[in-house]
Order: structure tokens, then C-alpha cells, then sequence
């Protein structure tokens, strides 16, 4: 390694002094940015949670052993016995034509007609997420978001020294009267953001899916103020149940007019949830200037997608199930009927074990659930504890916020990649771990504050001051622990908005290890 | 004196430390290699001793943070099979890392630590601790901070600035450990000070550390004082503390010369008082009104990574990677 080989140029043990400071040289090497490159200390923590003896509904998995070994085999088999020398070769930068095509076919089983010239395959979707940033972002430069964002794409957007500006979400997604202050507000101070970031359907992590009006309103706002979306659909296949919604790139394309393309919506699929995220194939459908440009940055990352994968992935598009019809979207429907009834599971483990003032969204499709307990109760502590005490593992909010710190009192909790006996066992520690906390909060409350310190530590009274507060479930994100205001009840929602379901005694006992 | 030993490299483990250790590890191994050492990386986990057995090494290199590794337990394990190891003892280890335990014996000794009260979890509950928040909450004042009695990591390390915000804080901080500390917020300067045994335990004036004051073993010296200066806003944390950038370290720190060697003296106290062996770096805050110097708490296996504060204190002090590294592992011998 360069490394040692420069240590050894130097082989002077005792040597008085380095010439420079060996720790420091590195630093001074290190560009700019990377200064906004953090690996937080919650993402070590997340780290850990690969023991084996931890259930993790953490990850963003889908569940892969779904797919049949046979084949996985035949299809390989079928690759390298018409095609080894193409599929170890370099591959175009935009994708292989009949890669192109398997995408144009997902995406019109979604109702989204596109042209294949305006396709780039990429490596996995979140090789678009960071080719947006690259051609799009200067340093500064402002990107809307969502709140919560996509875990994945604040690392990405830190990177390249974004200024996020967040939106929270409600029931029905972003909410675009909130939206267009926030730009009135950038508008007001001469900046004009680069694009505004959504995950439309089943949004990763909060699980809510934005309504056809935003929809059509979000494509308007774009359209006045000619500002680019980035729209992240990696689930929009995997609808459990209601109407399947267009896709912000097709109501562009529709208010667009005669081309049939989209001009300001940069689409981003993925065959990551929907086939196997082992692939690492993605794509993006954008405006052809910004495709240009994302094409160039993608020669600079990594010249061409795996021609191994996408061949794969053409082969198996080919395949056909028992009726005739095409094997991936019976496996599709597979999956889809796999995380319904998982997400069931997840829906009634809540109930049962997480009573205490918690509240959570309903998906209707999608990975994840977000989860939002007692305000006063931070998520990456509850993880600390529910990881070493109780073997569990989930995602803390604040890794949905670019500012590390929003989101404190909530939680991501996949129900895709685990089987129905881990989700609910899952769900069982982390409700134990939770009322522990809230167990001790009780004992706190009232007790420490002057109001209640000259009041004696009875039994009751510290335990009623945590009912008092539990009993409003922090469904949006109430900071002052005021009572939430019908808005607020309704925020993030489809939110199952629990009664309280023991006193506070009976929470004590069970905290009784 | 240790050239050419086959060295077993502890790291990892499944602490919250556990991705600072193996970048701890890492250094050390390539300091090792360089000097000529044979090298046994292990990652501490369900077969630590039977690999320890296996690799037939002379000495254990400990890079471990967190439980088991500092906290005095591998290194019972180490004594219990025969294996020479570098750093502190078990008994030395138990009372750095418990940081309760570390303030009273200072407290008794005449050292100044923040003012401090300890709040059992299970004392809550069985003998209505809570009642005793306000007069703590008095005798402290805010902000305050609470920590766990127990951990290196500054995760679960809080502040509450009022009254409100205790609750939370202390339920923060005991889910990582059962014990809490709730100490006097001291508003200043971030100073570390790293002690190392002179080579072979005798009295070392060349290696540009300052020499130990009268009364303590002539046995180890304080390397220059560093301070940590948080480039955010806001507490020195987690993230701050081990990410490249985060925080700018300036060492030798820019103190009066009294309060250089003050800071020095009670590092070298503390390392005596403690019984560390090898060597400890002893955090301290540097009041910024009153111009006094807390001591906060000993770390019994510092980090070791290119952003540490025991590297750069030895690099201050003339004493590259390899030398630091040797250092170390002499002190494994010298026991």
C-alpha cells in the first residue's frame, strides 16, 4: 500500500521529529467536503447489529431468499452459454438495449410510458441519487426534502455539501402548501432550489404515500416555478392494497403535452425491491440535457452497470410462469402477498406491545413503518438498550434528518425482510425495552421538575405525570409537549392512535427484569 | 528489548466502540509489523481464548474500548492463561472505567473533579431516589451533564440545561449503563493529557515528556497537553470526537506554562492514585472563569487512530507512531 511504502521511504525510527505531523498530514489532504462525510456514531451502533443473535428490522431488505436457486441457476447458465464474452465485457455507460427494455416494461406496468432513449441504467437507484447531486449540486445550492428523508441519500446529499431544507410529511405525503412557503421563503432570500427530493409511494422511512392532488399540485409547483424533482419510486410495485397512483413522471409528461417525456421530473427506478437488490441495478428517465450530464457523471463513477447483472436481468424478464405470462410478475405478486401478510404481523405486534403513547403509520405498500413514541424518549439511547439488552435492532429517527437531530423520539421498522416470527418477537423487545424507559420517566417526572419537588415521591404521582404526557401520542413532531391539535393527531398518519392500556403499577411490574 | 515478538493484536469486540477499536487496532498492527513484530490480529469475540491459546503469542496488544476490553475483564482473562498484556491490570482498569469510582477516589484524595452526585437505576425504584433530584439539582445547578457510570463513548453522555429536560436526559443515559453520574457542567477548555511509563519503567527525561513530580514514581511521564477544539456549535460529541475534521486538536495545547505543568501534575497524580500501568490518557476541562482544572475521567486504553489524542501528544513529544507503539508493548514486560 502507498501508505507503508511512504512510512518505509522514510525508515528512521528514531528519528527526532517527522517532518510533518503524521496524523495531521492526512487531514490537510482530505478535501473540503468531506468534512460533511460523517459516519455518526449512531451508524457504528447500527453496525453492530449484524449479531447473529439480534433481530434486525433495521435493514431496507427485501427478502431474497424468495427467489428460487433453480432459477438463479438456469438463468446464469443461460448467460454464459450465449453470451459469456458480452457479459465480461465493458457495457455501454446508458445500458444494454435489452436491459433498457425490461426497464420500459416495468415501468409501464406502473401506467408510465417512456422513451427508451431516455433511460440510463445505473448501478443500483442510489447511483441516481449521487449522479443528481454530482451534475446538479454546487456547494450550498439547496435540495428539498422530505421529513423524514431516505436514510441512504443524507450521506449522499452531506457529501456533496447540500443545503436540505426539509418538509414534514402528513398522512397523504409532503404537503405542497408547506412546500411552497418553503420556497417563497428561499425565494425571498435569492435562492432557488436545485431539485426537490420525494419518494412518492410508501415512502422510506415514513411509510405514508403522497395523494393524487399533491400529486398534480407538486407537478404544477414544479412546472411555475421550473424546478426539477427527483421522484424515488423503488416500491411502487409493491402496492398491498388501494389504487395504484401515477407517477409524478407521467403527469409531467401528460402537462408536458405532445413529446410524451417529462421535462422536469428525473425519475428513479430500481430493480432492487422488486427483484434483488444483489444486482445492484438501477436506473433514472430524465429530461435528455440532464440525462447527458448524468451519463458523463456516470462514466466518471464507473463507466457502465454490470453487464453480468443486467444480462441476468434480461434473461429472467424473458422467463414466463406456468400461464404464460411473465415469471417476474407473478413473482412480483409473490412478494406482494409475502409483505402484506408481514405487515400485518408488524400492524398487530404494535398494538400489543407498543401501547404507551406511540403511534405509527399504516403503509400501503412499501418496506416500512415509521414508529413515534413519547417525545421524551430518544430512539438511538432506546436502540443502545434494546440491542444489548434485548437483542433488536431498528433504525433511529434521526437518520432520516439531515440535521442528525429531528426524528429523535421515532423509528424506522422494516417488515419486508424478516419472517413473521422474528417481526413479532421483533416488535415484543422493542415494546419491552420502550416501557422500560417509560417506566423510569414515570418514576421521574414530577419528582425533579420544582413544580412537583415539594410534592412527596408517592406511589401515584410521578406515574400519573407520565400518563398525563403519554397520553398525547407525539404523531408529528410536538416539541413543547403541548396536547396535539387535531392537525398534529393527523399528522403522519394513517396513525393508530392507541388507548392507554394499563396504569402506570402494572408498567412497573413489567419492568421488573 | 521486544524485537521480533509474535504479538495478539485484541480489537474489535461488540462494544459501542467497537468500529474505534478496529481502527485503533489497525494502527497498532501496522506500527507492529513495521518494527519487525509478528502480528496476531483477533477480533474479540465468542472465541477470544481459545484463539488467544491458539496464537501462542508473547504478549496480548490491547486496542479494545469499551466493556470487557478496559474494563478490567480481558484483562483477568489474559492473567488467567499466562499471557503478559499491555496497559493497566484489572484493578487499575475497574476503577478508571467506572467513572463513579474514579470521582470518589479523587474526591477523597484531595484531586479536584467536577462536582458530582451518582443515581442508581434500581434505587429509583426501591428506594424512591427520585425524591432527591431537586436538592441534587441545587447543589449542581444547570446546565449539568449526566453520563453513564460506565463507557467511554460519549454516547449517552446528556445535558439538560433546566429542570425539564432531566428526566430524558437521565433516561438517556441509563439505557448504557444501570448507573448514572449527574456532574457539574464545567464551561472552558477541553484538555487531554496523555501519560506513558518510560521505557522499561525507568526515569525518561529524553523523550521530551515532562518528568513526574516529586512523590510519584519516576516511572512515567506527561506528554504535552493536546486541546480539542469542537468545529460545531454545540457539545464535543461522539461524532466530533473520532471523525477526521470534526474537531481541530492543537497540541501542544496554547496554555501558560503554569498551566501546562499543573495539568501535567495532576495527570501523573491520577495515573498514580489509579495504579495505571503502561499507559492512560486523563481528560481534564480548564475552567473558563475561574482558570481552574477539572479532572473528568482516565481512559485506560486510549485510541490509537489517526485522530487520537494519545498519537498526537507523542508526535508533539517527538515520539513517532512506532516508537508510541513500542512503548506500549513494552509495558507488558515491565509489569
Amino acid at each position: 500500500m502507498r501508505y507503508r511504502a511512504v512510512m518505509r521511504g522514510q525508515d528512521d525510527k528514531r528519528r527526532t521529529r517527522p517532518a510533518a505531523h503524521e496524523l495531521a498530514r492526512y487531514e490537510a489532504l482530505f478535501a473540503a467536503r468531506t468534512r460533511g462525510m460523517k459516519s455518526s456514531a449512531m451508524r457504528e451502533m447500527m453496525a453492530l447489529t449484524e449479531r447473529t443473535d439480534v433481530i434486525s428490522l433495521a435493514g431496507g431488505l427485501p427478502d431474497t431468499s424468495t427467489f428460487a436457486p433453480e432459477l438463479y441457476a438456469k438463468l446464469m447458465a443461460k448467460v454464459a452459454a450465449e453470451s459469456t464474452a458480452r457479459a465480461l465485457q465493458y457495457g455501454p455507460t446508458e445500458g444494454m438495449a435489452a436491459t433498457v427494455g425490461c426497464i420500459v416494461e416495468v415501468m409501464a406496468r406502473e401506467g408510465t410510458l417512456v422513451d427508451p432513449s431516455e433511460v440510463i441504467v445505473t448501478t443500483g437507484g442510489q447511483q441516481v441519487i449521487d449522479l443528481a447531486c454530482k451534475t446538479l449540486i454546487d456547494p450550498g445550492d439547496v435540495i428539498v426534502a422530505e421529513a423524514p428523508t431516505y436514510p441512504g441519500a443524507v450521506p449522499t446529499f452531506s457529501a456533496y455539501e447540500a443545503d436540505v431544507e426539509q418538509i414534514e410529511m402528513d398522512a397523504d405525503g409532503m404537503p405542497i402548501d408547506a412546500l411552497e412557503s418553503t420556497l417563497d421563503r428561499l425565494h425571498a432570500q435569492g435562492r432557488r432550489p436545485k431539485f426537490i427530493y420525494t419518494i412518492p409511494n410508501f415512502q422510506n422511512p415514513g411509510g405514508v404515500t403522497m395523494s393524487l392532488a399533491r400529486r398534480r399540485r407538486l407537478v404544477e409547483v414544479a412546472r411555475e416555478r421550473e424546478l426539477l424533482v427527483l421522484e424515488d419510486n423503488p416500491y411502487g410495485l409493491l402496492r398491498y392494497e388501494g389504487e395504484a397512483l401515477p407517477t409524478l413522471y407521467s403527469l409531467d409528461a401528460e402537462a408536458a403535452g405532445q413529446s410524451g417525456s417529462s421535462d422536469l421530473v428525473i425519475y428513479l427506478g430500481t430493480f432492487s425491491k422488486i427483484l434483488s437488490p444483489g444486482l445492484r441495478l438501477g436506473w433514472a428517465v430524465a429530461p435528455r440535457p440532464v440525462l447527458e450530464k448524468l451519463n458523463l457523471g456516470k462514466q466518471g463513477a464507473d463507466l457502465c452497470s454490470s453487464p453480468v447483472t443486467q444480462m441476468f436481468v434480461s434473461a429472467y424478464f424473458n422467463e414466463r410462469d406456468a400461464h404464460g405470462g411473465p415469471a417476474w410478475i407473478e413473482y412480483v405478486q409473490r412478494l406482494r402477498d409475502l409483505y402484506r401478510s408481514r405487515r400485518d404481523v408488524m400492524l398487530e405486534a404494535l398494538t400489543e406491545h407498543f401501547g404507551e403513547g406511540a403511534s405509527w403509520t399504516r403503509p400501503q405498500g412499501g418496506l416500512f413503518i415509521w414508529a413515534t413514541l413519547d417525545q421524551r424518549i430518544d430512539t438511538t439511547d432506546l436502540l443502545a438498550l434494546a440491542r444489548e439488552n434485548e437483542g433488536v435492532a431498528f433504525v433511529p429517527g434521526r437518520a432520516a434528518y439531515v440535521d442528525g437531530r429531528s426524528g429523535a423520539s421515532s423509528m424506522r421498522l422494516n417488515f419486508a425482510g424478516s419472517p413473521e416470527s422474528d417481526i413479532r418477537e421483533g416488535v415484543r423487545r422493542i415494546g419491552k425495552a420502550m416501557r422500560e424507559q417509560l417506566g423510569l420517566l414515570g418514576s421521574l417526572t414530577g419528582v425533579g421538575t420544582p413544580a412537583g419537588a415539594a410534592a412527596p415521591a408517592s406511589e401515584e404521582e410521578p406515574a400519573g405525570a407520565a400518563d398525563a404526557s403519554a397520553q398525547h401520542p407525539v404523531t408529528g413532531h410536538t416539541r413543547e409537549g403541548a396536547p396535539p391539535s387535531a392537525a398534529q393527531a393527523g399528522r403522519l398518519a394513517d396513525v393508530v392512535a392507541l388507548p392507554r392500556r394499563d396504569d402506570a403499577s402494572s408498567a412497573r411490574r413489567r419492568r421488573d427484569r | 528489548m521486544t524485537a521480533g515478538k509474535r504479538v495478539a493484536v485484541l480489537k474489535g469486540g461488540h462494544s459501542l466502540e467497537r468500529a474505534v477499536s478496529l481502527r485503533s487496532g489497525a494502527q497498532v498492527q501496522d506500527g507492529l509489523q513495521r518494527l519487525g513484530h509478528e502480528v496476531v490480529a483477533i477480533d474479540a469475540g465468542a472465541e477470544l481464548v481459545p484463539q488467544l491459546l491458539e496464537a501462542d503469542a508473547d504478549a496480548a496488544f490491547i486496542a479494545l474500548h469499551g466493556p470487557n476490553g478496559e474494563d478490567g475483564i480481558v484483562q483477568g482473562l489474559l492473567e488467567a492463561i499466562g499471557l503478559p498484556y499491555t496497559g493497566s491490570g484489572p484493578a487499575a482498569c475497574m476503577r478508571c472505567t467506572d467513572k463513579l469510582l474514579a470521582k470518589y477516589l479523587m474526591r477523597e484524595a484531595g484531586i479536584p473533579t467536577p462536582a458530582f452526585h451518582a443515581l442508581r437505576e434500581a434505587s429509583i425504584k426501591e428506594l424512591g431516589a427520585a425524591a432527591a433530584l431537586a436538592s441534587v439539582e441545587r447543589a449542581l445547578g444547570f446546565p449539568l451533564v449526566v453520563k453513564p457510570a460506565k463507557g467511554g463513548s460519549a454516547l449517552g453522555v446528556k445535558f439538560a440545561r433546566t429542570s425539564d429536560e432531566l428526566p430524558g436526559a437521565m433516561v438517556g443515559a441509563f439505557s448504557y449503563d444501570s448507573t448514572i453520574v449527574l456532574e457539574r457542567y464545567v464551561e472552558g477548555r477541553d484538555l487531554a493529557v496523555s501519560v506513558l511509563d518510560a521505557p522499561g519503567g525507568a526515569p525518561d527525561g529524553a523523550s521530551g515528556g515532562a518528568p513526574a513530580p516529586d512523590g510519584v514514581a519516576a516511572r512515567a511521564s506527561a506528554l504535552p497537553v493536546v486541546e480539542a477544539v469542537p468545529r460545531d456549535e454545540g457539545f464535543y460529541d461522539y461524532e466530533s470526537r473520532y471523525e477526521i475534521g470534526m474537531t481541530t486538536f492543537v497540541c501542544p495545547a496554547d496554555l501558560p506554562k503554569e498551566t501546562t505543568e499543573r495539568a501535567q501534575e495532576l495527570a501523573l497524580s491520577v495515573y498514580e492514585l489509579l495504579g495505571c500501568h503502561g499507559v492512560a490518557r486523563i481528560d481534564l476541562m480548564l475552567e473558563q472563569n475561574s482558570g481552574e482544572l477539572w479532572v473528568l475521567e482516565t481512559n485506560v486504553v486510549p485510541g490509537m487512530t489517526a485522530t487520537s489524542l494519545l498519537p498526537q501528544a507523542a508526535d508533539a513529544a517527538g515520539i513517532g507512531v512506532e516508537e508510541l507503539v513500542e512503548r506500549i508493548l513494552s509495558s507488558a514486560f515491565t509489569r
